[in-house]
């Protein structure tokens, strides 16, 4: 059957496609291998969202269920693991929305805010701002500043340019048109920029180690 | 070009792929005016550092447990 797929069209059949297929028949070794592959993504991509780890754990495992009960849906013109980071996301919000009672989150909350549209801290960084920090320390800061940005920058941010997904592809895992995605990834990079600038520009360390603790 | 259109245009400047006469413009604004190139320089470091440092790891022993989870509950929704 993978022959006649691939005879369809001249795209080349993405591995997963051939794995969903057979899941859908009721083969949970080929379901968990496509857990195996993309668990670490998602649980990521949850805790930037979600910000504590229990939290996380819980959304990694509904998303998982949610896509093995919904398998049927999965259209195929969209790659998986777009479909697998939609619901993820949407799990993730679900999860946020919980635990903040009574207030709304969603992915337009706080976005039409004005910060970072306009880059303030010109100054220049040093050359290796990294060598300024330890590990665990240089982990700290790059957490605080990605968790001060609204949930709808900081998603967009975590799934174009932490985990590699296209514009396209952040869009549809989303729900959000092309422009919308554009304007929120440049929002989010110029706000954590703006906000690293503290930590990172030169001659910034001592004034930085202040602000970690 | 203004600082404006520059910054609308700086994840086509991220983009390495992204040649040609968009590109050559871009490049001209550069060569003026250095506080876009300090923003689309420390902008390229924040992306950088933020794909380089795993921030959220999923230690072996809780992937483990998770894994077992998830297949789990799979198995027990009877599908
Ligand atoms: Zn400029």
């Amino acid at each position: 059957m993978s022959s006649s797929i691939q005879s369809q069209g001249t795209a080349e059949v993405h591995p997963d496609v051939l794995l969903v297929e057979q899941a859908r028949r009721g083969d949970m070794d080929a379901f968990e291998k496509l857990v195996r592959q993309y668990e670490r993504q998602v649980f990521r991509i949850a805790q930037h969202i979600v910000q504590n780890r229990e939290d996380a754990e819980d959304v990694v495992q509904d998303a998982f269920l949610k896509a093995y009960e919904k398998l049927d849906q999965f259209q195929g013109n969209s790659k998986f693991y777009t479909w697998l980071v939609r619901i993820a996301v949407n799990e993730a919000l679900m999860r946020l929305r919980k635990r903040r009672t009574g207030r709304m989150v969603s992915i337009d909350e706080d976005v039409e805010t004005e910060e970072g549209s306009m880059p303030r801290d010109l100054a220049d960084w040093g050359p290796d701002p990294e060598a300024l920090y330890g590990q665990s320390e240089m982990a700290e800061i790059l957490r605080k500043t990605i968790q001060g940005l609204p949930p709808g920058f900081r998603v967009v941010f975590v799934l174009r340019d932490v985990e590699g997904l296209s514009t396209e592809e952040t869009a549809e895992s989303l729900g959000l048109s092309i422009p919308a995605v554009k304007s929120r990834l440049l929002r989010a990079r110029l706000q954590l920029r703006e906000r690293l600038a503290r930590y990172f520009r030169k001659g910034s360390r001592g004034k930085a180690q202040d602000g970690v603790k | 070009m203004t600082c404006t259109e520059f910054l609308q245009k700086l994840d086509e400047m991220l983009d390495p792929a992204i040649a040609g006469p968009l590109r050559a413009e871009l490049q001209q604004h550069l060569h003026c005016c250095e506080h876009c190139e300090i923003t689309l320089n420390t902008t390229r470091k924040t992306i950088e550092i933020y794909r380089k440092h795993e921030l959220y790891e999923l230690p072996d022993d809780l992937r483990e447990r998770l894994h077992q989870a998830i297949l789990a509950k799979c198995r027990a929704c009877g599908k």
